[in-house]
């Protein structure tokens, strides 16, 4: 099961790199998060495949649905062959095939990972925090620092967006450049 | 055979990561990069999602009748990630929305091109 959606996932991302219609690509990247997040089940972490068929697969999709409609939906052909780039990725690939080898055996219990303060959470969460679901324990009470900076990261990213996108500022620099373009003349 | 299946989730991510590289450093077009981007985050997810996965286990909510649960902390993280990810994909779009205003073009050649003129 886990063998098919992973070699799924390799297939679609074969798919975005070919694919020269941006709107396909943005399609494929939907389907390739709705994949990821079937992963993500089976690998146990429910609670990530949920934020991510929601936040992945359906925000990320709208959002650059939306650029499309404002931008334009070809891309245009490689204009030389990627030489260096796919030298670089291929180093970079097998390095990091070389690292496997020295990584624990994949998924037992007392691998150093699974070991070190994971179950100090599973024994304790509940008595502690009152929820049966760990992730949630963690999340907002004993990592509840971590979800404070990221918020702080959102609230960021969010008036950035808004800074970039707001119209009167906009409108402003139009004049601006109007008033220097006359200045020139 | 079981050796090799268990240590395709990591040849998986790394392809994964390799593909997200190779979209970024060689294609020219903006969105396609902001893409690539985000199958480059989605590959960091799996690495850190593989290993805290415990075979035989299950989901890390506490419940009766079950002894042997996944590591939920790379879970923990990994919610963290994807939540800023979108964010970051969020503030990518919109400098592109704001390129292709300025230059009617969302091409990094095109747009260097431009600049050097």
């Amino acid at each position: 099961m886990n063998t098919v959606l992973l070699l799924f996932m390799v297939v679609v991302v074969i798919g975005i790199i070919r694919a020269h219609n941006l709107f396909s690509v943005v399609i494929l990247g939907g389907a390739y998060s709705f994949l990821l997040a079937t992963v993500m089940v089976v690998l146990d972490a429910v609670d990530v495949a949920m934020t991510e068929a929601a936040v992945g697969a359906g925000m990320s999709t709208v959002l650059l649905l939306a650029v499309l409609h404002l931008t334009r939906t070809r891309e245009a052909p490689l204009r030389h062959a990627p030489a260096i780039p796919l030298l670089v990725c291929l180093l970079t690939g097998s390095a990091l095939v070389y690292a496997t080898v020295d990584l624990p055996p994949f998924g037992l219990a007392d691998n150093p990972q699974n070991q070190h303060v994971a179950p100090y959470y599973l024994d304790n969460a509940e008595k502690e925090t009152k929820s049966p679901n760990v992730v949630t324990a963690v999340l907002a009470s004993y990592r509840g620092f971590d979800t404070l900076g990221e918020v702080t990261v959102i609230f960021t990213a969010g008036i950035g967006v808004l800074i970039l996108l707001s119209r009167r500022r906009r409108r402003e620099m139009i004049v601006v450049d109007e008033g220097r373009s006359k200045h020139d003349a | 055979m079981t050796e090799i299946l268990a240590d395709l989730n990591y040849w998986v991510t790394i392809f994964l990561m390799i593909g997200g590289l190779y979209i970024i450093t060689a294609h020219g077009n903006m969105i396609k990069k902001l893409v690539g981007l985000g199958i480059f985050q989605t590959s960091v997810y799996l690495l850190f999602l593989s290993p805290g996965k415990v075979l035989g286990g299950t989901a890390p909510i506490i419940a009766p009748g079950f002894e042997l649960y996944s590591n939920p902390l790379p879970h923990v993280l990994i919610l963290t990630a994807i939540v800023v990810g979108v964010a970051t994909i969020a503030l990518g779009l919109a400098l592109v929305v704001r390129i292709h205003e300025a230059y009617g073009t969302i091409e990094d050649d095109e747009v260097q091109e431009m600049e050097a003129d």
